[in-house]
C-alpha cells in the first residue's frame, strides 16, 4: 500500500513524496483499496456531490414546520434576504452561504435525502460551502466534487485520531469534523499548497473544540440546523487564514488528540443524551417528545 | 482497519437520524431478507430509546420501509405505511422491555409470511450501522458489512464440516461461522459470513442436506 495515511504528518509526507494534491492521494488510497477505479470513485463522489446540491434545493423549498415544530422554512427566509434590498454586510455569497447550511439540515427534519458529511446532523455545512464556493467562481462540477476527495482525506485523519459520533465526542466531533473538512475543501479549491489545506483544516477544528451536542427534544433540529448554517463562515475563515499563511500553533493531529481527549472527558449530559445544556433549558425542556399513543404491544 | 473516502462522505440517507431512520430502516431490511420476502403481518417492539424517541425520528416508519425492502436512501421511507397497506402489510407497533442490558435503540420484531413465522432481535449502534443479535431463540452477531448465510437446522455431527467443505470447492473464504444451540441434537442455527456472494449452486447444495431445514442468505446491507 503506496497512498494510505493516518496522520496529517503521513499525509503530507506521501503528498510531497509523490507530488499530489490532498484529494489526488485521497483518491488513489481509495483506488488502493480496491473500491473502485480512478473514474469509478469520481463519478461517485459527483453522485454524492449532485445529491448533496439536491438536498440543498429541497430545503430552500420547505415553508411548513417540521414533525417536531422546532424547524422549517428559515432557509427560505434567509435565502429570500440574501437576495433582497436590506442585504447585511455579509453580502449575498455568506447570506447564501449559511442559507445553504440551514437548507440541508430542513431536508434532513422532513425526511428528505441527504449525504452524511460526515454526519446526518453535520450534512449541511460542506455540501454549503462547496455550492457557495461554485456559485461564487464559475466553476463545473467536476472541479468541486474531487475536493471533497480533499474533505474526505482530512476526515480520514480525524475518524483514525478521534471519532465523529455526538453521543461519543459531542458536537465537536460532528460540526467540528464537517467544518474541517469544508475548510480543507474550500483550501484546495483555492490553490493552497497541501500544507495550507491541512492548516485551514487545524484552525477549523481548533475553534469548535469543546463544543456539546445538546438536541433539544433530542432531535436533530436545534441547535443542529444553526450551527450547520453559521459555521460554514467559520469554514471560509479558516480557509482564507491558512491561504493568507497563518498556521496554527498547535499541528492537526494533536488538534485531533485534543478534540478526542475533550469527548472522553466530556459529561454524558453533553453527549446527544438531551439531558443537558440547551435542551435542559425550560424552553428545551418544551419539546420533550410527547408519550406516544398507545398501541397495542407486542406480545 | 483502512477507513474508505466513502465512510466519511455519505452514505446517502433519508433523515434525520443516522441510528433512529437509517439503522432502523437497516434492521427492517435484514428482517425481510431473512423472511425470504415481504412479510403478511409483523409485531414491531420497540425497546428504549427507540420507542421513546422513535416517534419523532421516523423509526416507526424506518422499519416498516425497510420490511416493505426500501433502502434507507428511498425517499418513499416516510410515506412507508401507506405503500405497506397497498402491499398487504399489516403491521403493529408497541413498547417492549428487553432488559436493563439491552442497547437503547433496540427492536424485537415478529414476522409472519405465510406458514413461516421469524422472530429477530436487533439494535441500530451508532452512524447507521446495525447488529441482529438473536434469530428465533439463537443469540447471534450479524453486522451485515458482509454477506451472511443463517441456517436453521438439527445439531447434528458433520454438518459444519459438510458446509466448509462446500464453500472450500466453490473457492469462497469464510470469514467467519457461528453455530447457536441450546441442547445437542435440537434445533440449531448457524450464520456463515464469507468474502463475495453465495453462488445460487452452492445454496442449493447445502439446503438438500437432511439435517437443514431452512436456508436464508442476506446480502451485504444497503449503503455498505
Amino acid at each position: 500500500m503506496d497512498y494510505q495515511f493516518r496522520t496529517a504528518v503521513e499525509l503530507l509526507a506521501l503528498v510531497e513524496r509523490h507530488g499530489l494534491s490532498v484529494s489526488e492521494l485521497t483518491l488513489l488510497g481509495e483506488a488502493e483499496l480496491g473500491n473502485g477505479t480512478r473514474d469509478e470513485l469520481l463519478a461517485r463522489m459527483a453522485d454524492y456531490y449532485s445529491q448533496m446540491k439536491a438536498s440543498v434545493a429541497a430545503g430552500l423549498e420547505i415553508t411548513g414546520r417540521s414533525r417536531s415544530g422546532l424547524s422549517g422554512g428559515d432557509s427560505r427566509r434567509l435565502h429570500a434576504h440574501s437576495q433582497g434590498e436590506k442585504i447585511s454586510a455579509l453580502g449575498p455569497i455568506f447570506e447564501r452561504s449559511i442559507a445553504y447550511g440551514l437548507a440541508v439540515l430542513e431536508t434532513n427534519a422532513a425526511f428528505g435525502r441527504i449525504v452524511a458529511t460526515p454526519t446526518a446532523g453535520s450534512a449541511g455545512i460542506a455540501p454549503a460551502c462547496l455550492l457557495t464556493w461554485q456559485e461564487a467562481r464559475g466553476a463545473s462540477d467536476e472541479v468541486v466534487s474531487r475536493s471533497l476527495f480533499a474533505a474526505a482525506g482530512v476526515g480520514k485523519v480525524i475518524g483514525y485520531g478521534a471519532c465523529f459520533s455526538g453521543a461519543q465526542g459531542g458536537c465537536q466531533a460532528e460540526v467540528g469534523s464537517a467544518c474541517a473538512m469544508a475548510a480543507a475543501a474550500l483550501c484546495e479549491l483555492d490553490v493552497g499548497t497541501p500544507e495550507q489545506v491541512v492548516q485551514a483544516a487545524a484552525m477549523a477544528l481548533q475553534n469548535t473544540l469543546g463544543l456539546i451536542c445538546d438536541p433539544i427534544g433530542g432531535y436533530v433540529e436545534a441547535p443542529c440546523m444553526m450551527r450547520n448554517g453559521l459555521y460554514t463562515l467559520h469554514a471560509f475563515g479558516a480557509s482564507a487564514m491558512a491561504l493568507s499563511g497563518i498556521k496554527s500553533v498547535v499541528p492537526f493531529d494533536e488538534v485531533v488528540g485534543a478534540l478526542r481527549e475533550i469527548g472522553q472527558k466530556m459529561p454524558r449530559i453533553y453527549k446527544e443524551t438531551a439531558e443537558g445544556g440547551l435542551a435542559a433549558t425550560p424552553t428545551g425542556l418544551r419539546f420533550r417528545p410527547r408519550p406516544r399513543s398507545e398501541s397495542a404491544p407486542p406480545t | 482497519m483502512t477507513m474508505s473516502a466513502f465512510e466519511i462522505i455519505g452514505p446517502s440517507m433519508v433523515g434525520p437520524s443516522s441510528s433512529h431512520t437509517a439503522g432502523a430502516c437497516r434492521i427492517g431490511w435484514a428482517a425481510r431478507e431473512l423472511l425470504g420476502g415481504t412479510p403478511e403481518t409483523v409485531r414491531i417492539g420497540l425497546h428504549g430509546s427507540f420507542y421513546a424517541t422513535g416517534q419523532g425520528h421516523g423509526t416507526d416508519e424506518a422499519i416498516v420501509a425497510g420490511l416493505l425492502g426500501l433502502r434507507p436512501d428511498d425517499e418513499r421511507l416516510k410515506d412507508s405505511f401507506t405503500l405497506a397497506r397497498k402491499e398487504g402489510l399489516q403491521f403493529e407497533i408497541g413498547e417492549i422491555d428487553l432488559g436493563p442490558e439491552a442497547h437503547p435503540n433496540s427492536t424485537q420484531i415478529e414476522l409472519k409470511r405465510g406458514e413461516l413465522a421469524l422472530s429477530v432481535r436487533a439494535a441500530s449502534i451508532g452512524g447507521g450501522s446495525i447488529q441482529l443479535q438473536q434469530i428465533d431463540p439463537f443469540p447471534v452477531d450479524i453486522r451485515g458489512s458482509l454477506e451472511t448465510l443463517v441456517l436453521w437446522h438439527l445439531d447434528t455431527p458433520g454438518l459444519l464440516a459438510r458446509i466448509t467443505g462446500v464453500l472450500a470447492c466453490a473457492e469462497i473464504n469464510v470469514a467467519s461461522i457461528r453455530t447457536s444451540r441450546f441442547e445437542r441434537g435440537e434445533r440449531a442455527l448457524t450464520a456463515v459470513e464469507i468474502d463475495g456472494s453465495f453462488p445460487a449452486d452452492v445454496l442449493s447444495v447445502i439446503a438438500r442436506h437432511r439435517s437443514v431445514e431452512r436456508l436464508a442468505r442476506l446480502p451485504v446491507l444497503p449503503g455498505f
